[in-house]
Protein backbone atom coordinates (compact mmCIF):
# COMPACT_ATOMS: atom_id res chain seq x y z
CA UNK A 1 0.00 0.00 0.00
CA UNK A 2 1.43 3.42 -1.13
CA UNK A 3 1.66 5.61 1.63
CA UNK A 4 0.36 8.92 0.90
CA UNK A 5 -0.74 11.90 3.11
CA UNK A 6 -4.13 11.28 3.79
CA UNK A 7 -3.61 7.96 5.00
CA UNK A 8 -0.46 9.48 6.89
CA UNK A 9 -2.33 11.64 8.66
CA UNK A 10 -5.39 9.22 8.80
CA UNK A 11 -3.22 6.92 10.54
CA UNK A 12 -1.47 9.27 12.85
CA UNK A 13 -4.83 10.04 14.04
CA UNK A 14 -5.97 6.64 14.50
CA UNK A 15 -3.25 5.65 16.73
CA UNK A 16 -3.92 8.52 18.93
CA UNK A 17 -7.23 7.77 19.23
CA UNK A 18 -6.35 4.28 20.45
CA UNK A 19 -3.96 5.44 22.42
CA UNK A 20 -6.40 7.67 24.16
CA UNK A 21 -8.95 5.04 23.99
CA UNK A 22 -6.99 2.72 25.91
CA UNK A 23 -6.01 5.17 28.59
CA UNK A 24 -9.13 6.36 29.30
CA UNK A 25 -11.06 2.39 29.37
CA UNK A 26 -8.21 1.44 31.52
CA UNK A 27 -8.87 4.53 33.41
CA UNK A 28 -12.32 3.61 33.60
CA UNK A 29 -11.29 -0.15 34.41
CA UNK A 30 -10.14 1.37 37.78
CA UNK A 31 -14.11 2.28 38.52
CA UNK A 32 -15.67 -0.55 37.03
CA UNK A 33 -13.35 -2.46 39.41
CA UNK A 34 -15.18 -0.79 41.92
CA UNK A 35 -18.58 -0.72 41.09
CA UNK A 36 -18.12 -4.61 40.12
CA UNK A 37 -16.49 -5.27 43.48
CA UNK A 38 -18.80 -3.31 45.15
CA UNK A 39 -22.36 -4.64 42.94
CA UNK A 40 -20.53 -8.11 43.20
CA UNK A 41 -20.78 -7.60 47.39
CA UNK A 42 -24.19 -6.01 47.50
CA UNK A 43 -22.54 -2.39 47.78
CA UNK A 44 -23.56 0.57 46.34
CA UNK A 45 -19.83 1.74 45.52
CA UNK A 46 -17.89 5.38 44.81
CA UNK A 47 -20.62 7.64 44.22
CA UNK A 48 -19.36 11.16 45.74
CA UNK A 49 -17.28 12.27 42.76
CA UNK A 50 -19.74 13.80 40.26
CA UNK A 51 -22.99 11.92 39.51
CA UNK A 52 -22.62 7.92 39.82
CA UNK A 53 -18.89 8.45 40.65
CA UNK A 54 -18.00 8.89 37.29
CA UNK A 55 -15.11 11.15 37.90
CA UNK A 56 -13.57 8.67 40.59
CA UNK A 57 -10.68 8.04 38.27
CA UNK A 58 -9.98 12.09 37.82
CA UNK A 59 -10.10 12.38 42.00
CA UNK A 60 -7.74 9.21 42.30
CA UNK A 61 -5.11 10.47 39.50
CA UNK A 62 -5.39 13.89 41.49
CA UNK A 63 -4.65 11.76 44.56
CA UNK A 64 -2.34 10.13 43.18
CA UNK A 65 0.06 13.03 42.04
CA UNK A 66 -0.93 15.08 44.69
CA UNK A 67 1.45 12.01 46.92
CA UNK A 68 4.68 12.81 48.09
CA UNK A 69 7.21 11.07 44.99
CA UNK A 70 9.37 9.10 47.70
CA UNK A 71 12.64 8.08 45.73
CA UNK A 72 14.77 5.56 48.06
CA UNK A 73 18.10 6.78 49.16
CA UNK A 74 20.15 3.63 48.56
CA UNK A 75 18.49 2.42 45.41
CA UNK A 76 19.41 2.38 41.66
CA UNK A 77 17.83 6.08 40.88
CA UNK A 78 17.85 5.93 37.11
CA UNK A 79 16.35 2.41 36.71
CA UNK A 80 13.85 3.46 39.84
CA UNK A 81 12.42 6.07 37.88
CA UNK A 82 12.70 4.89 34.43
CA UNK A 83 11.24 1.42 34.82
CA UNK A 84 7.36 2.56 35.79
CA UNK A 85 7.14 3.84 32.46
CA UNK A 86 8.87 0.98 30.93
CA UNK A 87 5.76 -0.59 32.74
CA UNK A 88 3.14 1.55 31.05
CA UNK A 89 5.15 1.74 27.95
CA UNK A 90 4.65 -2.07 27.09
CA UNK A 91 1.04 -2.28 28.08
CA UNK A 92 0.57 0.55 25.69
CA UNK A 93 2.92 -1.14 22.62
CA UNK A 94 0.84 -4.04 22.70
CA UNK A 95 -2.13 -2.78 20.98
CA UNK A 96 -0.23 -1.57 17.89
CA UNK A 97 -0.86 -5.26 16.24
CA UNK A 98 -4.36 -5.84 17.51
CA UNK A 99 -6.83 -5.18 14.38
CA UNK A 100 -9.18 -2.60 16.02
CA UNK A 101 -11.63 -3.21 12.83
CA UNK A 102 -11.74 -3.89 9.51
CA UNK A 103 -10.64 -1.62 6.45
CA UNK A 104 -11.86 2.01 6.66
CA UNK A 105 -12.61 4.01 2.98
CA UNK A 106 -10.92 7.47 3.30
CA UNK A 107 -12.01 8.41 -0.51
CA UNK A 108 -9.95 8.60 -3.61
CA UNK A 109 -9.09 5.01 -3.17
CA UNK A 110 -7.84 5.13 -0.28
CA UNK A 111 -7.81 2.25 2.49
CA UNK A 112 -6.91 1.89 5.84
CA UNK A 113 -7.00 -0.57 8.34
CA UNK A 114 -8.28 0.11 11.66
CA UNK A 115 -4.75 -1.65 12.82
CA UNK A 116 -1.91 0.13 14.16
CA UNK A 117 0.76 -2.27 11.96
CA UNK A 118 -0.29 -5.15 10.40
CA UNK A 119 2.96 -6.90 11.12
CA UNK A 120 3.57 -10.50 9.84
CA UNK A 121 4.14 -12.07 13.23
CA UNK A 122 1.37 -9.79 14.85
CA UNK A 123 1.30 -12.61 17.61
CA UNK A 124 5.01 -13.13 18.04
CA UNK A 125 4.86 -9.47 18.76
CA UNK A 126 2.34 -9.56 21.43
CA UNK A 127 4.75 -11.82 23.13
CA UNK A 128 7.80 -10.61 22.58
CA UNK A 129 5.92 -7.10 24.34
CA UNK A 130 4.16 -9.16 27.22
CA UNK A 131 7.76 -11.02 28.06
CA UNK A 132 9.17 -7.16 27.95
CA UNK A 133 6.55 -6.35 30.28
CA UNK A 134 7.98 -8.50 32.74
CA UNK A 135 11.12 -6.51 33.51
CA UNK A 136 8.68 -3.28 34.25
CA UNK A 137 8.29 -5.47 37.59
CA UNK A 138 11.65 -7.23 37.99
CA UNK A 139 13.80 -4.53 37.40
CA UNK A 140 11.35 -1.85 39.52
CA UNK A 141 11.80 -4.03 42.46
CA UNK A 142 15.21 -4.55 42.45
CA UNK A 143 15.77 -1.07 41.00
CA UNK A 144 14.18 -0.66 44.65
CA UNK A 145 16.76 -2.28 47.23
CA UNK A 146 14.51 -3.68 49.32
CA UNK A 147 14.52 -7.32 50.38
CA UNK A 148 10.67 -7.76 49.83
CA UNK A 149 10.26 -5.87 46.59
CA UNK A 150 12.76 -8.41 44.84
CA UNK A 151 11.21 -10.75 46.66
CA UNK A 152 7.81 -9.70 45.09
CA UNK A 153 9.82 -8.93 41.98
CA UNK A 154 11.04 -12.59 41.52
CA UNK A 155 7.76 -14.22 42.64
CA UNK A 156 6.19 -12.04 39.47
CA UNK A 157 9.18 -12.89 37.14
CA UNK A 158 8.81 -16.48 37.74
CA UNK A 159 5.19 -16.69 37.35
CA UNK A 160 5.43 -14.87 34.48
CA UNK A 161 7.52 -17.30 32.60
CA UNK A 162 6.01 -19.95 33.62
CA UNK A 163 2.76 -19.41 32.23
CA UNK A 164 3.86 -17.72 28.79
CA UNK A 165 5.22 -21.33 28.41
CA UNK A 166 1.42 -22.53 28.21
CA UNK A 167 0.15 -19.05 26.83
CA UNK A 168 2.44 -19.81 23.46
CA UNK A 169 1.62 -23.45 23.69
CA UNK A 170 -2.21 -22.72 23.70
CA UNK A 171 -1.41 -20.09 20.47
CA UNK A 172 0.33 -22.38 18.36
CA UNK A 173 -2.80 -24.60 18.03
CA UNK A 174 -4.42 -21.13 16.56
CA UNK A 175 -1.35 -20.89 14.41
CA UNK A 176 -1.61 -24.53 13.05
CA UNK A 177 -5.61 -23.65 12.15
CA UNK A 178 -4.52 -20.02 10.44
CA UNK A 179 -1.36 -20.68 8.89
CA UNK A 180 -0.33 -16.79 9.61
CA UNK A 181 1.00 -15.33 12.74
CA UNK A 182 -0.54 -12.24 11.72
CA UNK A 183 -3.62 -10.90 13.86
CA UNK A 184 -5.44 -9.31 10.70
CA UNK A 185 -5.43 -12.76 8.90
CA UNK A 186 -6.18 -14.56 12.48
CA UNK A 187 -9.77 -12.33 12.05
CA UNK A 188 -9.89 -13.08 8.24
CA UNK A 189 -9.94 -16.71 8.55
CA UNK A 190 -12.48 -16.49 11.43
CA UNK A 191 -14.96 -14.49 9.06
CA UNK A 192 -15.89 -17.01 6.29
CA UNK A 193 -19.43 -16.76 6.25
CA UNK A 194 -20.84 -18.81 9.20
CA UNK A 195 -21.18 -15.74 11.62
CA UNK A 196 -20.15 -16.59 14.86
CA UNK A 197 -20.17 -20.16 14.54
CA UNK A 198 -16.93 -19.62 12.64
CA UNK A 199 -14.84 -18.23 15.13
CA UNK A 200 -12.17 -19.80 17.33
CA UNK A 201 -14.06 -20.19 20.18
CA UNK A 202 -15.40 -23.42 18.70
CA UNK A 203 -12.73 -25.10 17.57
CA UNK A 204 -10.12 -24.38 20.42
CA UNK A 205 -12.33 -24.84 23.64
CA UNK A 206 -9.25 -26.26 25.22
CA UNK A 207 -6.90 -23.57 23.90
CA UNK A 208 -8.93 -20.80 24.87
CA UNK A 209 -9.60 -21.46 28.78
CA UNK A 210 -5.70 -22.19 28.89
CA UNK A 211 -5.37 -18.87 27.37
CA UNK A 212 -7.24 -17.12 29.66
CA UNK A 213 -5.68 -18.61 32.97
CA UNK A 214 -2.49 -17.73 31.65
CA UNK A 215 -3.47 -14.00 30.91
CA UNK A 216 -4.65 -13.95 34.31
CA UNK A 217 -1.67 -14.67 35.34
CA UNK A 218 0.23 -12.72 32.72
CA UNK A 219 -1.84 -9.63 34.08
CA UNK A 220 -1.05 -10.67 37.80
CA UNK A 221 -4.70 -10.78 38.41
CA UNK A 222 -6.29 -12.96 41.07
CA UNK A 223 -6.10 -15.80 41.78
CA UNK A 224 -2.92 -15.41 40.45
CA UNK A 225 -1.76 -11.88 41.97
CA UNK A 226 1.11 -13.27 43.80
CA UNK A 227 3.57 -10.33 43.55
CA UNK A 228 1.38 -8.38 45.65
CA UNK A 229 1.22 -9.38 48.87
CA UNK A 230 0.85 -7.62 52.26
CA UNK A 231 1.13 -10.55 54.88
CA UNK A 232 3.99 -11.95 52.75
CA UNK A 233 5.77 -9.11 50.74
CA UNK A 234 5.06 -5.83 52.79
CA UNK A 235 3.61 -4.81 49.11
CA UNK A 236 5.42 -6.48 46.55
CA UNK A 237 7.48 -5.45 44.25
CA UNK A 238 5.75 -1.93 44.10
CA UNK A 239 6.97 -1.46 48.19
CA UNK A 240 8.64 1.29 47.58
CA UNK A 241 7.15 3.04 45.40
CA UNK A 242 4.67 6.08 45.43
CA UNK A 243 2.79 8.71 44.08
CA UNK A 244 2.18 8.42 40.47
CA UNK A 245 5.30 5.62 40.24
CA UNK A 246 2.89 3.40 41.89
CA UNK A 247 -0.23 4.89 40.09
CA UNK A 248 1.89 3.66 36.25
CA UNK A 249 2.09 -0.17 37.91
CA UNK A 250 -1.29 -0.07 38.97
CA UNK A 251 -2.15 1.38 35.69
CA UNK A 252 -0.43 -0.62 33.44
CA UNK A 253 -2.32 -3.63 34.85
CA UNK A 254 -5.48 -1.99 33.63
CA UNK A 255 -4.05 -1.01 30.25
CA UNK A 256 -3.18 -5.27 30.28
CA UNK A 257 -6.34 -6.28 30.99
CA UNK A 258 -7.86 -4.24 28.16
CA UNK A 259 -5.29 -5.03 25.95
CA UNK A 260 -5.57 -9.24 26.57
CA UNK A 261 -8.66 -8.62 26.47
CA UNK A 262 -8.56 -7.03 22.75
CA UNK A 263 -6.08 -10.40 21.96
CA UNK A 264 -8.74 -12.62 23.54
CA UNK A 265 -11.30 -11.47 21.64
CA UNK A 266 -8.94 -11.80 18.47
CA UNK A 267 -7.82 -14.67 18.66
CA UNK A 268 -10.71 -17.03 20.10
CA UNK A 269 -13.62 -14.44 19.47
CA UNK A 270 -13.61 -13.20 15.83
CA UNK A 271 -12.06 -10.22 16.56
CA UNK A 272 -13.98 -7.21 15.04
CA UNK A 273 -16.42 -9.73 13.42
CA UNK A 274 -20.01 -9.72 14.53
CA UNK A 275 -23.05 -11.82 13.30
CA UNK A 276 -24.36 -10.44 10.02
CA UNK A 277 -21.50 -8.30 9.02
CA UNK A 278 -22.11 -8.67 4.99
CA UNK A 279 -26.08 -7.12 5.59
CA UNK A 280 -24.63 -4.08 7.44
CA UNK A 281 -22.14 -3.62 5.02
CA UNK A 282 -24.47 -4.02 2.20
CA UNK A 283 -26.66 -1.81 3.65
CA UNK A 284 -24.89 0.98 5.16
CA UNK A 285 -21.37 0.41 3.65
CA UNK A 286 -17.94 -0.14 4.18
CA UNK A 287 -17.26 2.33 7.07
CA UNK A 288 -20.05 2.07 8.99
CA UNK A 289 -19.83 -1.84 8.72
CA UNK A 290 -16.07 -1.26 9.97
CA UNK A 291 -17.23 0.97 12.74
CA UNK A 292 -19.49 -1.11 13.96
CA UNK A 293 -16.76 -3.82 13.94
CA UNK A 294 -14.39 -1.41 16.21
CA UNK A 295 -17.64 -1.36 18.39
CA UNK A 296 -17.82 -5.37 18.53
CA UNK A 297 -14.59 -5.70 19.48
CA UNK A 298 -14.68 -3.12 21.93
CA UNK A 299 -17.60 -5.08 23.19
CA UNK A 300 -15.51 -8.09 23.45
CA UNK A 301 -12.39 -6.61 24.93
CA UNK A 302 -14.85 -5.09 27.78
CA UNK A 303 -16.41 -7.87 28.35
CA UNK A 304 -13.09 -10.03 29.02
CA UNK A 305 -12.16 -6.89 30.97
CA UNK A 306 -15.25 -7.53 33.27
CA UNK A 307 -14.25 -11.01 33.29
CA UNK A 308 -11.37 -10.18 34.87
CA UNK A 309 -13.08 -8.30 37.47
CA UNK A 310 -15.55 -11.35 37.73
CA UNK A 311 -13.13 -13.32 38.67
CA UNK A 312 -11.33 -11.44 40.97
CA UNK A 313 -14.15 -10.64 43.21
CA UNK A 314 -14.84 -14.69 43.19
CA UNK A 315 -11.81 -16.73 43.91
CA UNK A 316 -9.05 -16.28 46.56
CA UNK A 317 -5.95 -16.60 45.60
CA UNK A 318 -3.72 -19.20 44.80
CA UNK A 319 -0.58 -20.33 47.38
CA UNK A 320 2.90 -19.67 45.31
CA UNK A 321 3.31 -23.77 45.23
CA UNK A 322 0.06 -24.44 44.09
CA UNK A 323 0.64 -21.64 40.62
CA UNK A 324 3.58 -23.13 40.10
CA UNK A 325 2.20 -26.74 40.02
CA UNK A 326 -0.92 -25.54 38.22
CA UNK A 327 1.58 -24.04 35.68
CA UNK A 328 4.03 -26.86 34.88
CA UNK A 329 1.98 -29.57 35.85
CA UNK A 330 -1.31 -28.59 34.33
CA UNK A 331 -1.31 -25.96 32.19
CA UNK A 332 1.43 -26.90 30.19
CA UNK A 333 0.84 -30.90 29.58
CA UNK A 334 -2.98 -29.82 28.50
CA UNK A 335 -1.52 -27.56 26.06
CA UNK A 336 0.50 -29.91 24.32
CA UNK A 337 -2.15 -32.08 24.23
CA UNK A 338 -3.61 -29.62 22.77
CA UNK A 339 -1.65 -28.85 20.19
CA UNK A 340 -1.61 -32.48 19.01
CA UNK A 341 -5.43 -32.68 19.40
CA UNK A 342 -5.67 -29.79 17.15
CA UNK A 343 -3.57 -31.45 14.92
CA UNK A 344 -5.50 -34.13 14.90
CA UNK A 345 -8.60 -32.40 14.47
CA UNK A 346 -6.93 -30.81 10.66
CA UNK A 347 -5.60 -33.68 9.69
CA UNK A 348 -8.59 -36.22 9.97
CA UNK A 349 -10.96 -34.12 7.83
CA UNK A 350 -8.68 -33.79 5.13
CA UNK A 351 -7.51 -37.33 5.23
CA UNK A 352 -11.21 -38.37 5.37
CA UNK A 353 -13.02 -36.25 3.16
CA UNK A 354 -15.26 -35.16 6.06
CA UNK A 355 -16.86 -31.45 6.07
CA UNK A 356 -15.29 -28.57 7.97
CA UNK A 357 -17.46 -29.11 10.62
CA UNK A 358 -16.02 -32.64 11.42
CA UNK A 359 -13.29 -30.46 12.93
CA UNK A 360 -15.13 -28.76 15.20
CA UNK A 361 -16.16 -32.75 16.76
CA UNK A 362 -13.00 -33.72 16.86
CA UNK A 363 -11.95 -30.92 18.75
CA UNK A 364 -14.83 -30.94 21.19
CA UNK A 365 -14.23 -34.99 21.56
CA UNK A 366 -10.84 -34.07 23.04
CA UNK A 367 -12.31 -32.28 25.94
CA UNK A 368 -13.54 -35.90 26.46
CA UNK A 369 -10.49 -37.53 25.99
CA UNK A 370 -8.88 -34.61 28.15
CA UNK A 371 -11.26 -35.69 31.05
CA UNK A 372 -10.62 -39.68 30.68
CA UNK A 373 -7.18 -39.09 30.75
CA UNK A 374 -7.21 -36.90 34.25
CA UNK A 375 -9.72 -40.14 35.50
CA UNK A 376 -6.77 -42.09 34.62
CA UNK A 377 -4.34 -40.15 35.80
CA UNK A 378 -6.11 -38.59 39.37
CA UNK A 379 -6.99 -42.55 40.03
CA UNK A 380 -3.37 -43.41 39.51
CA UNK A 381 -1.42 -40.59 41.56
CA UNK A 382 -4.15 -39.75 44.56
CA UNK A 383 -3.47 -41.85 47.44
CA UNK A 384 -5.76 -43.74 49.64
CA UNK A 385 -7.33 -42.46 52.45
CA UNK A 386 -5.83 -43.59 55.53
CA UNK A 387 -7.87 -43.78 58.27
CA UNK A 388 -6.92 -41.99 61.42
CA UNK A 389 -7.73 -42.96 64.45
CA UNK A 390 -9.07 -40.55 67.37
CA UNK A 391 -6.39 -41.60 69.95
CA UNK B 1 -7.54 -39.54 76.31
CA UNK B 2 -11.12 -38.18 75.45
CA UNK B 3 -13.02 -36.03 77.78
CA UNK B 4 -15.77 -34.84 76.36
CA UNK B 5 -16.46 -37.89 73.73
CA UNK B 6 -16.96 -34.81 71.35
CA UNK B 7 -13.54 -35.12 69.59
CA UNK B 8 -13.75 -35.14 66.10
CA UNK B 9 -10.19 -35.96 64.48
CA UNK B 10 -9.85 -33.56 61.09
CA UNK B 11 -8.27 -34.75 58.08
CA UNK B 12 -6.86 -33.25 54.88
CA UNK B 13 -8.52 -35.40 52.45
CA UNK B 14 -7.06 -35.44 49.27
CA UNK B 15 -8.71 -33.80 46.43
CA UNK B 16 -11.65 -35.14 44.44
CA UNK B 17 -10.95 -35.33 40.37
CA UNK B 18 -13.30 -32.14 39.96
CA UNK B 19 -11.26 -30.23 42.75
CA UNK B 20 -8.38 -30.78 40.87
CA UNK B 21 -9.51 -29.46 37.81
CA UNK B 22 -10.84 -26.44 39.82
CA UNK B 23 -13.18 -25.28 37.16
CA UNK B 24 -16.31 -26.78 38.89
CA UNK B 25 -15.45 -24.90 41.65
CA UNK B 26 -14.51 -21.57 40.10
CA UNK B 27 -17.82 -21.79 37.66
CA UNK B 28 -20.15 -22.16 40.72
CA UNK B 29 -18.34 -19.48 42.42
CA UNK B 30 -18.39 -17.03 39.62
CA UNK B 31 -22.24 -17.78 39.63
CA UNK B 32 -22.67 -16.66 43.05
CA UNK B 33 -20.95 -13.74 42.55
CA UNK B 34 -23.18 -12.64 39.22
CA UNK B 35 -26.50 -13.50 41.32
CA UNK B 36 -24.86 -11.01 43.94
CA UNK B 37 -23.95 -8.65 41.22
CA UNK B 38 -27.63 -7.94 40.66
CA UNK B 39 -29.27 -8.27 43.87
CA UNK B 40 -30.37 -4.79 45.52
CA UNK B 41 -27.47 -3.44 47.70
CA UNK B 42 -27.63 -3.30 50.90
CA UNK B 43 -25.98 -0.50 52.01
CA UNK B 44 -27.69 2.99 51.06
CA UNK B 45 -25.92 6.35 50.25
CA UNK B 46 -26.10 7.39 54.17
CA UNK B 47 -26.32 11.11 54.56
CA UNK B 48 -28.86 11.28 51.84
CA UNK B 49 -30.34 8.36 52.10
CA UNK B 50 -31.13 7.35 55.61
CA UNK B 51 -32.59 4.54 57.47
CA UNK B 52 -35.43 4.50 60.11
CA UNK B 53 -33.31 3.50 63.26
CA UNK B 54 -37.07 2.58 65.27
CA UNK B 55 -38.72 5.00 67.86
CA UNK B 56 -36.18 4.61 70.60
CA UNK B 57 -33.63 5.52 68.88
CA UNK B 58 -31.64 8.32 70.90
CA UNK B 59 -30.51 11.27 68.77
CA UNK B 60 -30.81 14.77 69.63
CA UNK B 61 -32.13 16.18 73.05
CA UNK B 62 -35.01 18.13 73.25
CA UNK B 63 -36.87 20.16 75.72
CA UNK B 64 -40.84 19.61 75.43
CA UNK B 65 -43.51 21.90 75.87
CA UNK B 66 -46.62 20.83 77.23
CA UNK B 67 -49.69 21.35 75.09
CA UNK B 68 -50.40 25.06 75.23
CA UNK B 69 -46.89 25.47 74.72
CA UNK B 70 -45.32 26.21 77.90
CA UNK B 71 -42.25 24.75 78.93
CA UNK B 72 -42.23 21.79 81.08
CA UNK B 73 -39.08 21.55 82.60
CA UNK B 74 -38.83 22.43 86.70
CA UNK B 75 -34.84 22.65 86.85
CA UNK B 76 -35.12 20.07 89.46
CA UNK B 77 -31.79 18.90 88.18
CA UNK B 78 -32.43 15.21 88.50
CA UNK B 79 -31.03 14.84 84.56
CA UNK B 80 -28.16 16.21 85.49
CA UNK B 81 -27.57 14.02 88.67
CA UNK B 82 -28.98 11.28 86.83
CA UNK B 83 -26.17 12.40 83.40
CA UNK B 84 -23.01 9.51 83.71
CA UNK B 85 -21.08 11.97 81.87
CA UNK B 86 -21.77 14.81 83.40
CA UNK B 87 -23.03 16.77 80.58
CA UNK B 88 -25.94 18.87 81.66
CA UNK B 89 -25.82 22.22 84.06
CA UNK B 90 -28.76 24.63 84.59
CA UNK B 91 -29.57 27.46 86.38
CA UNK B 92 -33.39 27.56 88.11
CA UNK B 93 -35.15 31.14 88.52
CA UNK B 94 -38.77 31.92 89.82
CA UNK B 95 -41.77 31.83 87.69
CA UNK B 96 -42.87 35.76 87.85
CA UNK B 97 -46.30 36.61 87.26
CA UNK B 98 -47.52 37.28 83.75
CA UNK B 99 -45.30 34.35 83.03
CA UNK B 100 -47.19 31.02 83.21
CA UNK B 101 -48.25 30.78 79.60
CA UNK B 102 -44.12 30.36 79.50
CA UNK B 103 -43.72 27.84 82.09
CA UNK B 104 -46.03 25.31 83.45
CA UNK B 105 -44.51 25.60 87.07
CA UNK B 106 -43.29 27.65 89.13
CA UNK B 107 -39.81 27.12 88.69
CA UNK B 108 -38.23 26.97 85.56
CA UNK B 109 -34.60 26.79 83.61
CA UNK B 110 -33.17 29.80 83.31
CA UNK B 111 -30.09 28.20 81.43
CA UNK B 112 -29.96 24.35 80.43
CA UNK B 113 -26.93 23.69 78.94
CA UNK B 114 -25.89 20.24 77.14
CA UNK B 115 -22.21 19.57 76.32
CA UNK B 116 -22.85 17.90 73.65
CA UNK B 117 -18.80 16.47 73.80
CA UNK B 118 -19.49 14.83 76.91
CA UNK B 119 -22.73 13.46 76.15
CA UNK B 120 -23.08 10.02 75.79
CA UNK B 121 -26.74 9.36 74.58
CA UNK B 122 -27.08 7.07 76.82
CA UNK B 123 -30.94 8.19 77.79
CA UNK B 124 -30.81 8.15 81.45
CA UNK B 125 -31.70 12.05 81.44
CA UNK B 126 -34.99 10.91 79.69
CA UNK B 127 -35.71 8.54 82.09
CA UNK B 128 -34.99 10.17 85.40
CA UNK B 129 -36.60 13.27 84.52
CA UNK B 130 -40.14 13.78 86.77
CA UNK B 131 -41.87 15.88 84.21
CA UNK B 132 -41.42 14.47 81.01
CA UNK B 133 -39.87 17.59 80.11
CA UNK B 134 -36.24 15.91 78.29
CA UNK B 135 -36.12 13.16 75.41
CA UNK B 136 -33.81 12.32 73.12
CA UNK B 137 -35.22 12.44 69.96
CA UNK B 138 -35.76 8.82 68.20
CA UNK B 139 -35.82 11.20 64.29
CA UNK B 140 -32.74 14.00 64.78
CA UNK B 141 -29.09 13.09 65.51
CA UNK B 142 -27.41 15.77 67.05
CA UNK B 143 -25.87 18.44 64.41
CA UNK B 144 -21.79 17.84 63.50
CA UNK B 145 -19.75 20.41 65.11
CA UNK B 146 -16.54 22.22 64.03
CA UNK B 147 -15.48 24.61 66.55
CA UNK B 148 -15.38 23.89 70.49
CA UNK B 149 -17.73 26.66 70.59
CA UNK B 150 -20.62 25.33 69.05
CA UNK B 151 -20.40 22.37 71.07
CA UNK B 152 -22.47 22.99 74.16
CA UNK B 153 -26.17 23.27 73.16
CA UNK B 154 -28.22 26.02 75.20
CA UNK B 155 -31.99 26.38 75.54
CA UNK B 156 -31.78 28.08 72.09
CA UNK B 157 -31.46 24.88 70.43
CA UNK B 158 -33.13 22.42 72.67
CA UNK B 159 -36.36 23.96 73.59
CA UNK B 160 -39.04 22.36 71.14
CA UNK B 161 -40.17 25.29 68.34
CA UNK B 162 -43.66 25.42 68.60
CA UNK B 163 -43.95 25.26 64.62
CA UNK B 164 -42.20 21.83 64.43
CA UNK B 165 -43.72 19.72 67.79
CA UNK B 166 -41.58 16.46 68.30
CA UNK B 167 -43.90 13.71 68.52
CA UNK B 168 -42.75 10.28 68.69
CA UNK B 169 -43.51 7.18 66.80
CA UNK B 170 -46.45 5.53 69.29
CA UNK B 171 -47.48 8.62 71.16
CA UNK B 172 -50.52 9.52 70.28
Amino acid sequence: MEITSTLFAAKAIYIGLIFAITLGVAAYSTYGERIVAAWMQDRVGPDRAGPFGIFQPLADAVKMFMKEDFIPANSSKWLFIAWPCLSMLTALLTSAVVPFGDKLDLGGGIEMDLQGIDVNIGILWVFGIVSLGVYGILVGGWASNNKYSLLGAIRAASQNISYELAMGLSIIAILMMTGSLSTKVIVETQQNGAGFLSWNIWSQPIGFVIFIVCAFAECNRTPFDLPECETELIGGYHTEYSSMKLGFYLFSEYINMFVSGAVMATLYFGGYDYPFNEVVEAQFGQNIAALVGVGALMGKALFFVFVFMWVRWTLPRFRYDQLMNLGWTGLIPISMFNVVWTGLSILIPTTFNLPAWASIVVSWSGIGVLLIGLIIYHGATSKKKTVALAH
Amino acid sequence: MNLSNRTKVLEQEEMTLSERIYLPAILGGMATTLKHFFQKPATIRYPEQTRYLGPVYRGMHILKRDESGAERCTACGLCAVACPAEAISMVAEERKKGEETLYREEKYAKVYEINMLRCIFCGLCEEACPKQAIYLRHDKMAPVFEDRNEVIFGKDKLVEKMDQRYLRDGWK
